[in-house]
Formats: structure tokens, sequence, C-alpha cells
């Protein structure tokens, strides 16, 4: 066995507790690891995709998942789950964990989940070799490795009390609050900690003192260990056994606070909810005195245990048992940070040459580096290099939306806003303006339906009935003057491309049976070029291993009027310059041309 | 706090609310009243619904949270013959029990405040039987006996018999388990009614979070269930899932155990409106050395200390504040304290030690809270002087260097003996410290 955690060890952490959570990174950073130790958060109500942390003076994004399940899928390499859940919550998380499996460790935070549940997940734990630290506690740390929460206090603490670097002693205790004590004590009178565990103060505690002690046995970096116990409860006893036994041989030192409770018969509570004594053996006295009798190292009182450790240690080092601890470097935390107020993550300007995701310009910009406008914008637009189908794909999406004539409602804002005078910018925006639910929308429209449909595994008819009720018309079919008999070219064109480079079209097939029903109604309800293009991207992405939800998520975004808006202002642009190469005067609508039916107003 | 006990009374309810769901195919006449004094007893006798009172013949006890009430005469069941007590007579009892102190075999002393009345079940001690559930770490164990009353603590080895029941036990192995245990005394005819009840006792017991439950006798009359006493303790940790369940419970200081002083009543209160904790026991009003200790783990440590090196009778107080309190609430807690030492001289005659300590503090801004204790200081500091206060002060965490800047000139400001230590100093080693000088 080995210690708790080491260098490499990652954790999810549960609850965006912001401040536990950069606590843990300015500990990692201080310990010089190269990237933080929390790959991700879990926070149910949380909207964010990711939360903005310090790693030193720079920041970082941590990834935010609404369910552990899903944090889980994405980070398989996390085996510890660090969970902040408040007592109403704790239980389900830790039960959730263990169902999910893959964590080693549970460090539980709350204080007062109910008795029966804490019994409940710490025997679900144990069952399954899982070791539970807490309820109700501070956690663990592994110098020079990894803490959980805010174990070992502020930073500053953090490093007068040698927690940066592993030292030479195992520590376990109840209390959280006096785990820093004894790592101060350990740092002055010997030389420091080698793994500390607060086992936690609640009556019934997931694992306990003997679990790590039997560990830190096992563990060669722990050359003795400190064993601070409390009043209440028989853990310590299972620890003499082990040292009766000799299961447990390395140099233990221990104390069992509360001495002060059998001066007093009942009604005053010390300490935590598990101090009290329901028996003589219970007591601290009898406690000290049981572990005294063994051979354990037990000082007359707390205050001598410095003295105490500082002689075991003393020893330990006199006979070679114990060699100095290298001093490890640590860095130290800049005293003013500044939260970033943009986030970038598509291109970087900082270097030698401006990049795109990573690749630099000059890389993708000239015909001889193969790459197209479709590869650009799979880059900027979604971080990734598509295949060359499918940005084969992209651009003909381009080319296709490109324009539709000088009628349609952008074109003809934009052509009246030239004729106003106007700059190509300005009248470019009207032009753009219009795009939405009606202009163009029908791209999102039909992916966002026709997925719906196809994941709910609607029958053909079963969509156009929900869409019936619904009361909403369905987006992408239907065409003015195309059918059946006379089909749009446009569609012809991006279905043959779909069947002969898309390695599947489930999306397209579907929304094909939809269209031979929908014909059969009437003839011109023909899938349209809107919908085709919606659907095919959405048979892209599938295509491209994105899951579904990340697609609804692109979709949601307005991913797919993206790729309407960029294709039609070329069109736009050609409109303008069209305008102002005809010098065309402004514009202004006859009166013949407008119905009027003005009355006088009502007076009220 | 965690597991507390609750009144018979309020136990009995919860029985009385979850009866249908969980012990089908039995009955149980739930008739219980909880009264203060002989007059209410006999103004509930007239409420609709306690109509019980005046029709049938009664049994009253006190409701306060201890045992063998029959040891200690405290039931009344009989005036003449069992089963003869009236309305009038169980009030009058009641009214007479109140009136003066009484004293348990155990030695505890008390006002009887809480007393609870019930009809007299007519039984023979056949029908006596008993059954309760407890928690021993990993396990809930389930104690079944075939003899109810007193004679169970008797003859507790013969007559009891106990199943352990692990975590997570299914409904079919529970029932094996306690058919596989049950007592081999209870008559063949009773047996697989008592089985039955025990199981639904059980699994009463688990979903309802009750950390003890025992019923001492359970009466069984066929199918009719009498719950004559009993004793139950909850886990108030629960209560968040519980609050519809359990009711209203409320959670009674016990029988003999003394009321909170003002001043500790004031701690709690605040306590309670605070997201900070505030504690405080005074342990001895007349006590040489007072605590003003941050943390729960620092102050038993404190306290520990002082009992082995002065000596408990010098310890005044036990208490702690954290969990990151205001200024103002540190100021308050502060205040109290000093206001209680300055009250009586050191009997003898020796000066007082105030301990203002704590370990390091994880987030807790010490100057922050050490404002609060030098506001409290100024304005005590001619009592403090008047009992010749030392005060000694050891602390670590965030901005402890200007705390203990700032507590020690203001204490020098006002004239008052302060020694400082921050965290290189051992937590408790200000104890030996101020005990070697004040020889």
């Amino acid at each position: 066995m080995n210690a708790l955690f080491n260098k490499d060890t990652q954790a999810i952490f549960w609850n965006n507790n912001m401040p536990a959570i950069q606590r843990m990174l300015d500990y990692d950073f201080t310990i010089q690891k190269a990237k933080p130790s929390i790959v991700a958060i879990v926070a149910p109500t949380s909207n964010n995709k990711f939360e903005k942390l310090f790693y030193g003076g720079d920041e970082v994004m941590i990834p935010v998942f609404t369910t552990l399940q899903h944090a889980r899928d994405a980070f398989k390499q996390a085996d510890v789950l660090v969970n902040f859940g408040s007592f109403r919550r704790a239980y389900d998380v830790s039960m959730k964990a263990l169902q999910i499996g893959g964590f080693k460790t549970i460090m539980v935070t709350a204080e007062g989940i109910p008795e029966r549940l804490a019994r409940r997940m710490n025997f679900e734990a144990r069952k399954i070799g899982v070791t539970i630290i807490g309820p109700a506690t501070a956690g663990a740390i592994t110098p020079g490795a990894f803490r959980t929460g805010n174990i070992g206090g502020t930073i500053d603490n953090v490093i007068n009390s040698k927690l940066t670097r592993a030292g030479s002693c195992g520590l376990v205790t109840r209390s959280g609050g006096l785990i820093n004590e004894l790592a101060n004590i350990l740092a002055i009178n010997a030389d420091g900690v080698a793994e500390g565990v607060a086992i936690g103060g609640d009556r019934y505690v997931g694992s306990v003192f003997i679990d790590h002690l039997l560990r830190m046995e096992a563990n060669p970096q722990v050359k003795y260990m400190v064993l601070l116990g409390e009043v209440g409860g028989v853990e310590e006893y299972k620890v003499i056994e082990a040292v009766k036994s000799g299961k447990i041989k390395k140099p233990l030192i221990a104390w069992c606070i509360g001495t002060i409770a059998k001066h007093f018969s009942s009604g005053v509570q010390f300490g935590h909810a598990g101090a009290s004594a329901n028996a003589e053996q219970e007591t601290a006295a009898a406690k000290n005195q049981a572990m005294r009798a063994i051979g354990i190292h037990v000082p007359n009182t707390f205050n001598d245990l410095p003295l105490m450790i500082h002689e075991v240690y003393t020893r330990l080092k006199n006979d070679g048992s114990i060699v100095e601890v290298e001093e490890m470097p640590y860095n130290i935390i800049p005293e003013t940070r500044k939260s970033k107020s943009f986030i970038c993550t598509i291109s970087d300007d900082r270097g030698e040459e401006a990049m795109y995701a990573g690749y630099p310009i000059s890389s993708v910009a000239t015909p001889d580096t193969g790459f197209n406008i479709g590869d650009v914008i799979s880059l900027l637009w979604f971080k990734k290099r598509y295949p060359r189908w499918a940005t084969n794909f992209i651009e003909t999406v381009l080319k296709t939306v490109a324009d539709h004539g000088p009628a349609v409602s952008g074109a003809l804002n934009a052509k009246v806003t030239a004729r106003a005078g106007k700059s190509v910018v300005e009248s470019l925006v009207t032009g753009l303006l219009t795009i939405g639910p009606r202009f163009g929308g029908a791209i999102d429209g039909a992916a966002k339906y026709f997925k719906y449909a196809h994941d709910q595994e609607l029958s053909p008819q079963e969509f156009l009935q929900y869409m019936k009720e619904q009361k909403i018309t369905i987006p992408g079919i239907g065409h003015r003057i195309k059918s059946l008999r006379n089909p749009d070219k446009r569609v012809e064109g991006l279905k043959q491309f779909a069947n002969e480079f898309f390695p599947q079209t489930a999306l397209l097939d579907y929304a094909l049976e939809v269209e031979q029903l929908t014909t059969s109604k009437k003839d011109n309800l023909i899938l349209n070029v809107d919908g085709t293009v919606g659907i095919l991207m959405v048979d892209m992405w599938r295509s491209l291993g994105y899951n579904e939800e990340e697609i609804n998520t692109l979709i949601e975004t307005g991913v797919m009027n993206s790729f309407f808006i960029l294709g039609r202002t070329i069109g736009f642009i050609g409109h303008i310059l069209d305008e102002k190469r005809l010098q065309m005067p402004m514009y202004r609508h006859p009166y013949s041309d407008i119905l009027y039916d003005v009355a006088t107003a009502e007076q009220i | 706090m965690a597991q507390r006990a609750i009144r018979e009374y309020d136990s009995k309810a919860i029985f009385s609310r979850k009866w249908n769901k969980y012990f089908s195919g039995f009955q149980f006449w739930y008739n219980s009243a909880l009264v203060t004094s002989g007059a209410e007893l006999l103004q509930k006798a007239n409420e609709h619904g306690f109509e019980w009172l005046k029709q049938q013949k009664l049994v009253a006890k006190p409701d306060m949270l201890f045992g063998k009430r029959g040891i200690n005469n405290l039931v009344l069941f009989k005036i003449n013959t069992p089963g003869d007590v009236t309305l009038e007579d169980a009030a009058k009892w009641i009214d007479e029990k109140r009136a003066h102190d009484t004293i348990l075999h155990s030695g505890q002393k008390g006002k009887l405040t809480h007393f609870i009345v019930e009809p007299f079940t007519k039984h023979s001690d056949d029908e006596e039987y008993y059954v309760s559930a407890t928690t021993v770490n990993d396990l809930d164990v389930l104690y079944m006996s075939a003899e109810g009353g007193v004679c169970v603590e008797d003859g507790w080895g013969e007559k009891v018999t106990e199943v352990s029941i692990p975590i997570g036990v299914n409904d079919h192995d529970l029932e094996h388990l306690i058919r596989a245990n049950v007592p081999q005394d209870i008559v063949q005819n009773n047996k697989e009614r008592f089985i039955s009840f025990c199981t639904q006792f059980y699994r009463f017991y688990r979903d309802m979070h009750f950390a003890y439950l025992e019923i001492n006798p359970l009466v069984m009359q066929e199918n009719t269930m009498n719950i004559l006493d009993m004793v139950a303790k909850l886990d108030d940790t629960a209560g968040f899932l519980m609050a519809e369940h359990w009711g209203n419970i409320s959670y009674p200081t016990p029988f003999g155990m003394e009321e909170m002083t003002p001043e500790e009543q004031a701690v709690a209160n605040a306590d309670a409106k605070s997201g900070a904790s505030l504690k405080l026991t005074v342990l001895n009003p007349f006590g040489r050395i007072w605590t003003m200790v941050a943390g729960g783990g620092a102050s038993v440590v404190y306290a520990d200390t002082i009992a082995d090196l002065a000596g408990v009778e010098d310890l005044a107080n036990y208490g702690e504040y954290s969990g990151g309190p205001t200024t103002g609430e540190t100021k308050f807690y502060a205040q109290t304290v000093f206001d209680l030492m300055t009250r009586y001289d050191d009997p003898k005659g020796r000066d007082k030690i105030l301990i203002i300590g704590g370990a390091i503090a994880n987030f807790t801004d010490v100057a922050k809270t050490f404002t609060g204790i030098i506001q409290a200081l100024e304005e005590y500091a001619e009592k403090l002087k008047a009992h010749g206060t030392k005060i000694y002060v050891r602390r670590g965490g965030p901005n402890y260097q200007k705390a203990l800047i700032d507590i020690e000139q203001a204490s020098k400001r006002l004239g008052l003996y302060i020694e400082v230590y921050g965290p290189q100093t051992h937590i408790t080693d200000i104890v030996r410290i101020a005990l070697q000088e004040g020889k």
C-alpha cells in the first residue's frame, strides 16, 4: 500500500465552492505541480461551462458539469472525489460516486449527515474497497502531492508548517482544526508530515485510525506515526490491538484529548459530536492509559506532546532510520492577482506569429497548405481539424446559401440602405439584421426538430402529429414553387454530396421518409434547402463523433444560423456593391403600392 | 449534537402517526395526554378527543427522559387496587409530585414538570414482552424477550436474545434473522405474532431514524399492542428528512440537569442566530482560570491542560468560538466571559488568569476577531484590573501578527498585564507559562 495521494492524483470537486477549490489550486501551484489537480467541478444548478480560477498569477479554466456521471465520463483518470456537498446532499453524492465507480477515495466534508445515512455510505464504500475520509473533516494531505479542500490552512501556514514537501511522520487526527496545529508541532520539533489525515468528528466516519495507520505502516516514506485521538468511541483500541499483534511496528506517538470530560458527569459536550464517552473504556484517560501500557509513546499531558515527538524523532534520526529530508523549492503565489475580463480559446496573437487554434496563419492561408475556408472555419468555430469531406461540405453549404436574388428581405434591406448613401458595413448589417426565425431560421429549426424526432424515435407519422400538436409548421419543409417533380437543384446537389462522402446520413434518411409523407399530402411540401443544410449538419457532427448533447448545444448556440450569416454575407455585399456601381438614387416607395387605411383616433 | 432523547409522549405520537404504515395486522389505541399540572389535566378532559380521561381508569407518570420510574415509585396506577385511578386522583397526584423537589435513586435531583397520563391497561404478567433496538457501530441490534417490565433488567443475560442486523439488510433476510433468534420461551401461539411485530418494529426504528427505541413492557393481547412504557432517542441530524414524520418534536433538558444560566442562554441564542459557532458552559463561577478559546478541538486541549496542570477546580468555564464569527459576535462573547470572571474574587485570593487561546486558524481573520475582544477589554479593563487579571494570548492563522500586536498594544494602553505568543509557541504552553509565573 502507498500514500493516499501522489503527485499525479486528479480529483473531481463536487459543489462550486470556489474558495475551497482556489485553495486546492493554490496548493498545487505552490508545490510546483504542472497542472491543477482538480480536473472538473460538479455543480448541478450551475449554468457555467467552466469556472475561472487562479493558478499562480495566471488564470485557468476548470470545466463544470451538472452531473457527476458526466464529469466522470470526461475525466476517467480522476480517482478522488472531493465531496463538498452539504449535509443534505453529501450522502447522495457519495452513493452516486460509489455506483458510478472508479473513485478510490471520497472525502466528505459535511458535518451532521444523518447517522444512518453516514453508516450506510461507509458500509457500501468499505464493501467495495473505497476509502471514505469523513464526514465532518478537513480531509487529508500528502505533502508535496495533493491536499483536499482546506486542510493545512492558508498557504502561509502550509509553508510555515513545511507541508510543501514530504516529511517522515504519518499523522492521524479526528479534528481538522488540530491537524494544522500538529503539522506545526511536527515542523518545529521534527521534519514535518509524510501524510496527514483528519478522519472526521462525527460519530460514524468512513475510514478510521487503524485503516490509515496500517497504510502508513506499509508506506516507506512514513518513519513514525502520531495519533491524536479523542474521548468517545473505541477506535483507539483497534490500534492497540494492531500494536499488540505486531501489525504496527513503526514507532507510534499518541494522545487522546478530552481528559477533562472525566471531571464532569454529563451534560457538557466537549468538542465533536463523536466526543462523548458511553463507557469507562471510552474516556480519554482510559485510552491514554491503555495505549501507554502497550508501549505506545503517550506523553503525560497534551502540553508535553511536542517534547515526546522531538524525543522520538531525534532517536530515529540518530539511529539512521530517518535521513535528512531534502527541502524542495516551492512557488510563491503573487500577492495581487487580477481576474481577466476576457477569455479567448480559439486564437492567440501573442507569439511570433498569430495562430488559429494552434495553427500559425501562414500554415493555413496559401493554397499550397491544402487548407480551404472550411478548414479555417473548423479551426476557429469548432477548435478542431475536420476531415476533408466535412470541410468540403462546409464550403458547399456556404456556396449554396451565398445568394438568393435581390427580392428576399435581407437583400432588399441592404439595397435600400445602400441607396440611402450608407457605407458597405452599414448596408450589410441592415441586411444581416433580418436573419432570424423567419429568414434563414429554418436551418436551425429543421436541425432542432428533425433531430428531436429522430432522438425520440418518432415515426414520420408521429413526428407530423407531434408538430401539429405543437402548432408549428415543420421547419425545412415546403417550397414556393419547387416540388417532387420539379426538384430544387441545390437540394439535389447537397444530397448527392452527402451520399457520396458522408460516413452516414441517418437523419437525412429519416427526413426523406418524412418528406414522402408530406409530399403525399401536397406536392410542394418537399425538404427544402434550409432543411437539408440543417439536417446534414447534424449528420456531419454525428459522423465526426460529437455526442447528442454537444450537437444540441451547437444548435442552441446558433451555429446553424452562423453558416447562413457567413454565406449570405457574400451575396449581400454583392448587392451593395451593385447599388454603388449603378449609383442608384435614394429609394422612395410609391404611394400606389401601400394600402392606406387610417381612421381618426378615438378620444378616450 | 446527534442522538437526543425525546419524551415518551412524542415517541408514542410518532408510533401513532405511522402505525398503519408499519404495523399492519396490529392494533394500537393511542391515548396519551402530556400535562404540566393537575389543572391542565382536568381541563384537557373537556377537550374533544380526550373523553377517555373521564371514562377510563388512568395511569400517570413523569415524562422527563428518565427511566426506572416504577422503582422510584413515580408511577401512579392504583389508589387502593391496581386500576382504580380516576381523573381527579391523577390530577391531585401530579400536583403533589410537582410541588417539591424529587430525588431519584440514581441521585438525580430536580423538579418534576411534565407528566404523561394514559388509560390503565389491565393485563397479566405473561402478556408482557420486551423489545428494543439500538445501534452498535456498523450494526443495529434488536433485543427481544418473552418477559417485560423490571424483571428484564434483572436477568438480562438469560432472558433477552439479541439479533445483530447488518446495514442494508433486505426484508427477507431481516425476517429470517429475527425468526432464527426469537426467544424460545414465547408460547407457540404468540410466536408468529411476535416475530411479525418485531420485524415491523425494527423497520420503523430504522426508517424513522431512531438512535434508540425501547418498549418495556409491550403488552400483547391478541393483535392489540399496548405500549405501556417506552424510551426513545432520535438522531436529530435527520430532522431535515423527517420533519413530516416526526411532527413537532422537542428535545427537553434531561431531568436533574441544571438549566442554563442566563449568560449561557444568551450565548446559545447568539449561536442559533449566527453562522458561526459560539458555545459557553460555566463550570465554576468562582474559578480562577477563564478561557476564551477559538475552535472546538483547541477548546478541549486547553480544558485538558488546565485540569492537568492547575487542577479542574481552577477551570471556570468551557467554551469556544469558531467558524468566522463577526467582530460584533466576538465582542459579545468576550463581554460575557469578562463579566462572569469579574463577579467574584478567587476564594484563595489569587490573581485571575485569562487565556485567550486558539490553534492556527484555517481562514478566520484573526485580527478581525481580536478587534471584538479588544473592544470588550476596553469596556472591562478596570474590572479586570481589580481582579488582578493576567492575560495570556496564543494564536496563529491569517493576520495573526497584526492581531497579536493590536491586542498587546491595547492592553498596555489600558494598563492590563498581557503576554502574547504566536505559532512558534505550543498551543497550550501558555497555560504552563501562566501557572509558572503565578507561583
